[in-house]
Order: structure tokens, then sequence, then C-alpha cells
């Protein structure tokens, strides 16, 4: 009769230290990192450092999160460094009076969003993927900012809207206040929701999703919608850091942005992911790059680190999955 | 079986652990030469995992494989084709964009002499004999994507044997293909154990078994049970073993009465390539058993009634009211549940947890303020759920993807129970899935029957829909052609339906009209 208490629930918690390393791995590396940096940049452990590293890291954050939603789907949008130029020129274009300041954050914010959702809708409605779309979107953006501003930067930009990007709040400056609240926002989505959810059903099997009754499209423009609408969120903050709406602004952005995603153990292939890794992704490029500033190393040598990391990373997550 | 038989195989103290849990436990086998060994046991047992280690796809924990008297290890499939064994595989995977012919000789292609040009013509013309031997009258140079289920099924046996290993596991060979094909399958098997191959046979239909079988060997939950001759054990005593419980009623007692309300009906339901006019009707509390071949068009039908395929023209009735059913989601609005056939592709998510898979449809359920999940509400019904429809998982954040087959259709129609469907649609419910769940997924067709739900149960296996049916309409190339009340059903009948061979008797038997 041993079939009899088969059918019992064991929720079974053993501790094992392979377990650890597997599911908090990332983790672990950041801490690592931090340790080792602590001992050999003597500048690394400063809080004046450890906020600027914040700061540095906010805006490629805020890009990774909307990327995290999209990957989760099994999509990818390379748009989105060239949508925080396009929001950025725009919204710079209405910042030059204090006056106007509700109505530059809203145009940026609106620009990003209707890129993203004809991103979802040319992917959902036509069933083209998501590499082609973007990558189409993301020379039309880049083109549309350089029409836009006419190749030159839009300065001149009004006390209010310098706020933004350069202020702090509490001692923590304001784009990462942005970043942490829309991580939270987000987190809160992904984990709580429906919504949340079905992203995953349309990652992890669009086919069984669509045979539940999920409006898989729908799904598809949302999560493209999200991203597009962070894009014009970055954007925003970028222009303000910066005291100016550049064409040229954003460039490959989105290459740092889907890097700190996988970083943090989000598949490709769809359907499995964590947001908080993604945090932990986007941390360990900025602890990286501003370890290696600390260490006087050339910028060209940081790029071959952080390429080594990304495949460290993945493999990490690999033997994870086996 | 003295000790100086010189055995093809033998597999000792065979342990194999994946994290948190070991899925076989010193599992030793002894293979013959010349014979077809069955390896059964129910689905979780261990069996595929076994079959994997033999090919070389998965590395036993601990323990020893011995081919031919000497000890071996292989690290990959390529070192179990090289050793002579080669797989038919329960889930087949074929290139789909490539042709036949690629497809059979994927990894070993022909090339011109002194070089790495594919050698086209030769390899056409080997396909071409393959096929042959197998009975199929078909170019090599289709694409897989065009063959049917059964093609393809048909493909994968040739391209196993083509290897030609000394040892061929069948894992489930013929859960695809029609009875015609299971013949020419069986008369190869016996031309392979003339040639002294051995074979490993996997397979849950025992008039199957007891038709090839010298000898079984049966698995449960891990543990070797015993090696038998085929000539000396009973389908009762292998059951027995299997499950280790008496099992005499597979099919349960329906109590409830088939009461008068139409609950569901279709009017000339037509597509242009699948079926035609066909219309029938399902009562509240009625299993209306759906029989044919494949590709008579059965799975169509109730795709289109899910609204998940097109119609061309044809009318649906939903307690007398007529409906438009254009996706999935304004069936589920209608309380139409579909089960579907295949569970891997449409029925389960397969990264997705067993608790997330069982409550995607009903999250609106579990919503606090309209938008918040109540994640403790949605736990505990989902823990109910494993435990009255009694599913064996780790725990509900188990991912589905690692269950066995009864397991994960018990996760399925989870799901679709939550949210109490008033039409159920059963495709090939019971498709991979061991006896002891198989008795319990019945048991649980005709409690919900009890229950006032209609049920339609589509199901190649004749015993299935003979057990469980109140009426059974039969299929032929995607036209309804005939309908048999429970008492005047027989297998045979069922058949003639089916094939379209004999008219006069289907007339004598009662076709509607």
């Amino acid at each position: 009769m041993e079939l009899t208490n088969n059918p019992a629930i064991t929720e079974k918690k053993t501790f094992q230290p392979k377990h650890l390393l597997s599911s908090y791995g990332i983790v672990i590396a950041l801490i690592l990192l931090c340790i080792i940096l602590s001992f050999t940049a003597d500048n690394f452990l400063r809080s004046e450092n450890l906020i600027n590293v914040l700061r540095q890291v906010s805006i490629n954050g805020i890009l990774a999160i909307g990327m995290t939603f999209v990957i989760i789907t099994a999509g990818i949008d390379l748009s989105v460094g060239s949508i925080v130029a396009l929001t950025g020129v725009l919204a710079a274009s209405f910042a030059k009076d204090e006056t106007t300041l509700w109505l530059a954050v809203l145009i940026g914010l609106m620009s990003g969003l209707i890129l993203g959702f004809l991103n979802g809708l040319v992917v959902a409605r036509w069933g083209v993927a998501s590499f082609i779309v973007t990558l189409a979107m993301m020379t039309v953006a880049r083109g549309l900012t350089f029409v836009y501003s006419d190749g030159k930067p839009i300065s001149g930009l009004s006390n209010a809207y310098l706020t933004i990007g350069k202020a702090d709040f509490l001692g923590i400056p304001i784009p990462v206040w942005i970043f942490l609240v829309t991580f939270a926002l987000c987190h809160f989505i992904l984990y709580h929701t429906k919504f949340g959810r079905y992203v995953y059903a349309v990652g992890g099997n669009e086919n069984a999703a669509s045979v539940s009754g999920i409006n898989v499209s729908l799904i598809k423009v949302l999560v493209f919608s999200i991203s597009g609408l962070l894009a014009g969120l970055a954007g925003i903050v970028l222009s303000s850091r910066v005291s100016a709406g550049l064409p040229q602004a954003g460039t490959s952005y989105e290459l740092d942005a889907i890097a700190a995603v996988v970083i943090g153990g989000t598949s490709l292939s769809g359907g499995r992911g964590r947001l908080w890794g993604t945090l932990v992704g986007v941390l360990i490029i900025g602890v990286v790059n501003n370890g290696l500033d600390l260490l006087n190393v050339s910028s060209y040598y940081q790029q071959i680190v952080k390429g080594c990391i990304i495949v460290a990373a993945v493999l990490l997550d690999s033997k994870k999955s086996k | 079986m003295s000790d100086q038989t010189v055995y093809s195989l033998e597999m000792r103290n065979i342990s194999k652990t994946y994290p948190g849990v070991q899925v076989l436990h010193n599992v030793s086998l002894k293979l013959r030469p010349g014979t077809v060994h069955v390896l059964m046991g129910e689905n979780g047992a261990g069996k595929s995992t076994l079959m994997k280690i033999i090919a070389g796809i998965v590395q036993p924990t601990s323990g020893d494989i011995v081919l031919f008297g000497k000890k071996v290890k292989f690290n990959s499939p390529r070192d179990g084709l090289r050793h002579g064994i080669s797989m038919i595989h329960q889930e087949l995977s074929p290139i789909p964009d490539m042709t036949i012919a690629e497809n059979l000789f994927l990894g070993r292609e022909h090339q011109y002499k002194g070089t790495f040009v594919i050698h086209y013509k030769k390899m056409n013309e080997e396909a071409a004999k393959l096929l042959s031997g197998i009975g199929l009258k078909i170019d090599p140079g289709t694409k897989m994507r065009d063959l049917t289920v059964a093609e393809t099924q048909m493909v994968e046996i040739a391209k196993a044997i083509s290897y030609n290993s000394d040892i061929i596991i069948m894992d489930e060979p013929t859960s695809a293909i029609t009875d015609r094909e299971v013949e020419t399958l069986f008369s190869l098997i016996n031309q392979l154990k003339s040639q002294n191959k051995s074979i490993i046979y996997i397979s849950h239909k025992m008039d199957e078994i007891y038709r090839i079988a010298d000898e079984i060997s049966v698995l449960r939950d891990g543990h070797y049970i015993g090696t038998y001759a085929a000539s000396q054990i009973t389908p009762d005593q292998l059951i027995n073993k299997m499950v280790d419980r008496e099992l005499k009623e597979v099919f349960p007692e329906k109590k409830a009465k088939v009461s008068q309300e139409v609950v569901l009906k279709v009017k000339n339901l037509s597509h242009s390539k699948k079926f035609r006019d066909i219309s029938f009707e399902v009562r509240a509390g009625e299993i209306v058993g759906i029989a044919g071949l494949m590709g008579s068009g059965r799975t169509e039908v109730v795709e289109s009634i899910f609204g998940i395929r097109p119609l061309d023209s044809g009318e649906i009735y939903i307690r007398g009211t007529k409906v438009k059913i254009r996706n999935a989601k304004e069936a589920i609005r209608h309380r139409i549940a579909l089960i579907t056939e295949d569970r891997k592709q449409q029925g389960l998510i397969l990264p997705l947890s067993v608790k997330d898979n069982m409550t995607l449809l009903s999250l609106k359920d579990f919503q606090r303020g309209k938008i918040i999940i109540d994640r403790k509400k949605e736990q505990s019904k989902a823990k109910e759920y494993v435990s009255s429809l009694k599913i064996k998982t780790a725990g509900l954040q188990q991912s589905v993807g690692s269950l066995s087959g009864g397991n994960q259709q018990k996760v399925v129609l989870a799901k679709w129970l939550m949210k109490a469907p008033e039409i159920l649609i059963f495709d090939e419910p019971t498709r991979g899935v061991d006896i002891g769940a198989k008795a319990e997924i019945y048991k649980l067709i005709a409690d919900l029957a009890e229950q006032g739900v209609a049920i339609i149960l589509i199901s190649s296996e004749l015993p299935e829909v003979l057990g469980m049916s109140d009426r059974i309409i039969v299929f032929h190339e995607g036209k309804i052609s005939g309908e048999l009340q429970k008492q005047e059903a027989t297998q045979e009948k069922i058949m003639k339906l089916a094939t379209g061979t004999n008219n006069r008797e289907v007339t004598s038997v009662g076709v509607n009209e």
C-alpha cells in the first residue's frame, strides 16, 4: 500500500550549499566583487562612490526593467537606445520654460509609450519577429531624432527640468529614486498581478497560453509598451542629467540593458527569469565599470571584461538548469 | 538462464539522482540477444530515464553498463550509437524543414569520397530503401513538416533501425500510429530478432506486449521489481507488480442518468479541408465518445467548437441558444473546457511551476481589490487540487516539465476544473499516462458526468471509448460515419465505421438517420 501516501505534498526544503550557489550565484558574485574592490580600490566603499555607482546604473537599470518584461515573453527590444535619444530630444525641446515642466515630462513619456506600442502592435498583429521590428524601430527613431533636432543638441533647459537628473532627495540622487520606484512598481506588477503571470505564460508556451484563453497579442503589445514607456523615462532622466537633449544619446544602450537581463539569469528563450536578477545584473555591470575606473583601467579593457562577465553569467545559469 | 549466457546488455545497480530526488535505485537488467524485452511500469517509474542511460543521453550517478561482457561508459548519444545502441524516442523530434532523407541521415550524411560535399543522390536512394522497408510510400525528398504524426513516427522507426544496431530501444513506438503500421512494425521486430538483435520495448498496451514480448521486466517508483517470461505471467499479475495493488475495475461504474437537457448541440459544422456536416448533441451528465482513426477530423472538430480553429459554416448551440465562439477566451466564457491532445504543446507551460499552471485560468478568482493576486488563497487552492487529484509532485513550486505524463495531465485537468466547466472536452486524455493514473482519470470523468457536466471524450483506444461512453460517434475521413449506443457498441463495429470498410453492416447497426 505504498501508493496511498504518495499524493502527499512534501514541500521539502533541505539546505544544500550547491543549491544556494545556483540560485544565488550572481548575488554571491556581486558580493565577492564588492569585497575584492574594497581591498584593491581605496575609494570604493566610500558612500560618495557607492552613490555614484547607483547614479551611473540608474538609466541602464530603468531600461533593463522594461527589457526584462520583453525578454520573459521571448522577445527582444533593440529600439530602447534610440527611443532614449528621441524622447530626450522631444522632452528637452519643451523644457526650456519652467512652466512647461510637466508638459515636457508627459511628452517624453507618451512618445516612448507610443513607439513601444507600435513595436508591440507589429510584433503581435503581424507576427513579425521582435528582433526585426525593433531593429527597424531603432533606426527609425534615431532618424526621427536627427530630423527633429536637426542634428544639434537642444540645450538651455529650465532649472526645474534639470532637477530631475541632478538633484538629491534625502541624500540620494533623484535618478536613483526613479530607478528604485520603477523597480518596486514593476516587481509588483510582475509578481502580484494577473498580467505579470500571463507575461511568463506567453513566454513559456504561447500556444498553451492562447488555448487557455489568454490574449497573447495584448500581452505582447503591453510588454513592448512598458519597455517604450521606460525608455521614455530614461530619456528624460538622461537629458536632464547632461543638461541637453542629445541626438546621439543612448547609442548601444539596448545592449547594456540586454546584458544586465541576461546576467540576471533571464532566459532569452522566454518563460524564465526574475526581476531581482536584473537588478543584480545592472549592479554587477555598474560595479565592474566603477571598480575598473577606480583602478585606472582603460575603458577599452572594461568592454572586454564586460563581455567575459556576460559569458560567465550565462554559463553559471546553464549549469543551474541542468 | 545459466551464467554462461553472454548478454547483449547488462545493467548493474544503476542509480540516478537529480537534485532533490532519486529516480532510480540500484536497478539491474539483463538483455539476451535475439529477444524482445518489454519494460513496464507506471509513468514516473523510471523507465524513460533508464533507457536514456542505456542510450548515453543521461549519465548514471552510479552503476555499470556491460555490453557483450565488456564494461562501457557513455558520455553522449553518439557514444551509445557507436556501441550499437539506437533509440526510438517517445517524444518525436524531427527537424521539420529538412527532408526525410536529411533527417534519416542526420549526423552521418553520405559524402562524395574524399570531400565534404553531401551526396544527396545516394542519400535519397538509401532513404527510399529504408522507407520501402517500413512500408511507407513517400518521396524521401518530402519535408518532415508535411508528414502526418504517424508517418513521422514511422520515419523515426526507420531511422533507429538504419543504424543497424545490436540493441534497439523503442519507447512507446505505437503511441501515434495506426493498426496497419503497428503490424509493419511487429513484422520488422520479428525480422530484427531473427538477426539476433535485441529490442527493449516500452509500452502500456497489454495486447501489444503479449504479442511480442519474450521477457518482461517491471519497474516501480525507481526500483527494479523483477523479470518474468512473458508466457508465465498474466496481465493481472503484471499490473499487480506495477502498482502493487489490485486494479480490477479500471472503468468506474457510472451511476448518474443522462438528463434530458441538451447542453451542447452542433449543426452542420464544416471546414473546407478537415470535416463536413458534423452534427451531434451532448446532454448534461452524458459522456459522448468520439472514435475514429488519426486524421479523421476528430480533433479538428472539437478545436472548432472551442474556437481555436475557424469554421467555414455550421452552428453551435449552448443550452438552446445559438452562440459564436471565435477564440478560446469566448469558449471559456461559455464554460467550455478543452483538454488538448498535445499536453506539451497546448496544455502546459513547461517552464512554469505546478501551481502557476493550475491557476493560470482562474487568477481572477484570487484577486484582492481587482489587482493583487492573493498568493495564500491561490496556494491553498492549488494544494487542494494536488491532493484531491493525487498529483505526485515534490511541491507546488516544482516545474511542471519535470512531472511524469500522468501527473502532468492531472495538472492540466486541475487547471480546467478550477473554472467549473459545463462542457468538458477530452482529446486523448490518457495518452502517455500510466495505468494507475488512467484509472484515476476515468473515475474523475465519471464523477464529473455525475455532477451534470456534458462530456466529449475523444480516444484512439477503443476499450476506453467503450468503457466510458454512453454513446459513441464514429468519424471517418471528416464525416460522421455512424453512431452507436453503449449497449450495441463493440470494438468490431467501431472499427468498421472508422475504416469505412463495410457500409452495409454500418446501416444495419443503426447509423443516425
